[in-house]
């Protein structure tokens, strides 16, 4: 099987592309915006304005392509990087910062966001996207897919074997996605498994298996749409392996000088998504000047009236610690509401 | 939450059942009332489960809605978290308490956390139901007893049944609770003793222990399989004209902490028994309370009858060694009566 791409990373000499000239407006535009709040995120977790963060410069691709592709009513279930993901599938970026903030207002997400909230122990949401993608068939008569997210790092966990082989077995319309960036905080994707592509794995489970360019946003977006759709068929899981590179660090508290040579990293760093795709969308006359600084100023806009949003966020009531434990609080969380003053 | 229903005596003239038919019937109920109940797990489809739960049902409300899964307890404990994300109201059977270890980050970092971390967006109104404990010869590792894992667990509801009639109103109380219950069924149960049952659906309250023997005495705390052995011990004491209290906890979290401090207060003398290793296990956290809230009712030391602090013997001949009995608990009786 060879590696989907449409769009090579000098962004120039490709053939027909298979979306409408709509279609990659729209992906340039959440792409270039996933772009532009993971550096701002940066600088504000670096103002002190946000908690630890977990960067995702250069996925911009794998998470934007993967998530255009969901129709309403789909569930997207992230892993801790996501952000790029939530955001594009439909997450206020107000609820984004406010959940980097450690602020609970952020860990209430909307309920018309259909996503599962970030998580942090690693390959443990696959299972759920299993469950969520078999509850969609009893739910209703066209079921809604599941696009699942993990790291190459995560598939060497349990849970992610176990996962693919309960989805086979129950044909369940989940795609599970692998955004293969090459480091599971400082170990190289081949120090955490002998064959390193991941994809080959799909057989032994039974399931349909891709492998894209994952900064090529044409080609996540387009196997991804496959994918999606043969889950909605009835055809069952797909496991879609997007080849990337973690040009950041694994969270701002990382110093990858200690692990990897970062002249390399800059090498990678030139295949990354954003500028392939300007390349190929100038080329084509579908991106312009004014079109990028039009995307460029609402996206200042935005994230201004999203600040202003999570600034304005009530100061935090530590009893909040102790509520939601269960539906009614038992005597046990009673005591402590009220010990940490809960009125 | 539905109070305890009288139990109409046209419903009890029926013929008595064993816990395990309890725990069937209660389980068809759910799924004929809420076409949102699942049921799933190693062997419950087409076999009916190891101990026979879910004998039949399967074949009477079809393979998908009770299903089996393969064999890893960690993915059926997320499959579930997924299907309730999902809207669905899962039961998943872990085929013995003491193959639940698998499953613990699901249960662990997930299942007691997802109401919290999500605000209250997401509640999992679950059911994870696992044979547990000792007395009946089982191989190795099929013996343990691991609730104090569980009732430690912010956000878990940890509930043990002690006989046909409340396993059946407690389980069909634990379907419909909003939150995750664990539902652990003393494998020696099972089959041991028949009681009438009423036919229809009826809950018990969850959260509340329960005096199901008054006395003076000693107040005896229990859970699951060890009602029973306080229950002999009762009525051999009574013999000597020693009225034991016997309080069943049934649901160790979130605790009645009230229930226990009352009796506690009345009787002037606690013992405290379970199967689990002794260090660390539940008795510990019934002891801590009532030293906190009632030591100065106490006429003597708090006393616990456990296991021991060894793993569960998968020597046979000699496990009644390790699980407490009639005689152990007499043994802390008398000597908290010196």
């Amino acid at each position: 099987m060879p590696t989907l791409q449409y769009v090579p990373p000098s962004g120039a000499e490709f053939g027909e592309l298979p979306l409408t000239t709509e279609e990659l407006l729209r992906g340039y535009r959440a792409t270039a915006r996933a772009r532009f709040f993971d550096e701002r995120a940066v600088t504000l977790q670096r103002q002190g304005r946000l908690g630890v963060y977990a960067p995702y410069r250069g996925q911009e691709a794998a998470q934007v392509g993967t998530t255009l592709a969901l129709e309403d009513g789909d569930w997207l279930v992230p892993s801790y990087r996501e952000t790029a993901a939530a955001i594009t599938h439909g997450l206020p970026l107000s609820q984004a910062i406010l959940y980097w903030r450690s602020h609970p207002a952020g860990w209430r997400f909307p309920d018309d966001v259909r996503m599962l909230p970030f998580y942090i122990p690693i390959a443990t949401q696959m299972p759920h996207a299993v469950g969520l993608a078999v509850a969609g068939r009893h739910q209703q008569e066209r079921p809604w897919v599941v696009l699942a997210f993990i790291g190459d790092g995560g598939t060497s966990e349990g849970d992610f074997h176990e996962a693919l082989n309960f989805a086979a077995v129950y044909k369940a319309p989940v795609v599970f996605v692998v955004q293969n960036n090459g480091w599971a905080i400082s170990t190289p994707t081949e120090r955490q498994m002998a064959n390193v592509r991941i994809v080959d794995r799909a057989t032994g489970y039974g399931v349909h298996g891709v492998r894209v360019d994952g900064n090529d946003l044409v080609a996540t977006w387009v196997a991804a749409k496959e994918a999606v759709a043969r889950a909605r068929a009835g055809e069952g899981p797909t496991l879609l392996e997007a080849m990337t590179y973690r040009i950041a660090p694994h969270t701002t508290s990382d110093d990858p000088g200690r692990y990897r040579d970062e002249e390399e990293s800059k090498r990678r760093a030139a295949e990354e998504p954003l500028v392939r795709l300007r390349a190929a969308l100038r080329s084509l006359g579908v991106l312009t000047d004014e079109v990028e600084a039009q995307v460029q100023a609402e996206l200042e806009q935005e994230l201004k009236e999203a600040l202003e949003v999570a600034d304005a966020a009530p100061d935090i009531d530590p009893a909040e610690i102790v509520e939601h434990v269960y539906a009614e609080m038992g005597p046990d969380q009673r005591m402590a509401w009220e010990a940490l003053g809960g009125r | 939450m539905a109070a305890d229903v009288k139990v109409s005596t046209a419903e009890t003239a029926r013929a008595p059942i064993t816990m395990v038919q309890a725990i069937n019937e209660a389980m068809a109920l759910a799924l004929e009332r809420d076409p949102r109940v699942l049921l799933f797990g190693q062997d419950v489809g087409v076999m009916g489960g190891v101990f026979r739960a879910s004998d039949a049902l399967q074949q009477r409300f079809g393979e998908e809605r009770v299903f089996d899964t393969p064999l890893a307890e960690a993915g059926i404990v997320g499959l579930g978290i997924g299907l309730a994300l999902g809207g669905m109201r899962p039961i998943a059977e872990v085929q013995f308490a003491g193959f639940l270890y698998p499953a613990l980050d699901q249960i662990l970092s997930h299942l007691g956390r997802y109401r919290h971390r999500t605000r209250g967006r997401f509640s999992l109104p679950m059911v994870v139901r696992a044979p547990y404990g000792g007395g009946v010869h089982t191989p190795e590792q099929h013996a343990d007893s691991p609730e104090a894992v569980l009732a430690h667990a912010p956000g878990l509801k940890v509930v043990i049944p002690s006989s046909p009639e409340r396993a059946k109103g407690l389980l069909l109380a634990a379907i419909d609770d909003p939150d995750p219950v664990f539902f652990l069924e003393a494998i020696k149960l099972y089959r041991s003793e028949r009681q009438a049952v009423p036919a229809g659906h009826y809950t018990f309250e969850l959260g509340k222990a329960r005096i199901v023997r008054p006395g003076n005495a000693v107040s005896l705390f229990c859970y699951g399989g060890m009602v029973e052995v306080c229950m002999k011990a009762a009525e051999v004491a009574a013999r000597e004209g020693v009225e034991l209290e016997v309080v069943d906890l049934e649901t160790l979290a979130p605790l009645d902490e009230a229930t226990i401090l009352d009796s506690v207060r009345r009787t002037g003398r606690a013992v405290i028994v379970y199967e689990a290793p002794r260090s660390g296990g539940f008795g510990a956290e019934v002891a801590a309370r009532i030293a906190e809230e009632a030591i100065y009712h106490l006429e003597a030391p708090i006393v616990r009858v456990t296991g021991w602090d060894a793993p569960y013997p998968p020597f046979t001949s000699v496990e009644h060694h390790y699980r407490p009995d009639a005689k152990r608990v007499l043994a802390a009786v008398r000597k908290v009566l010196v």
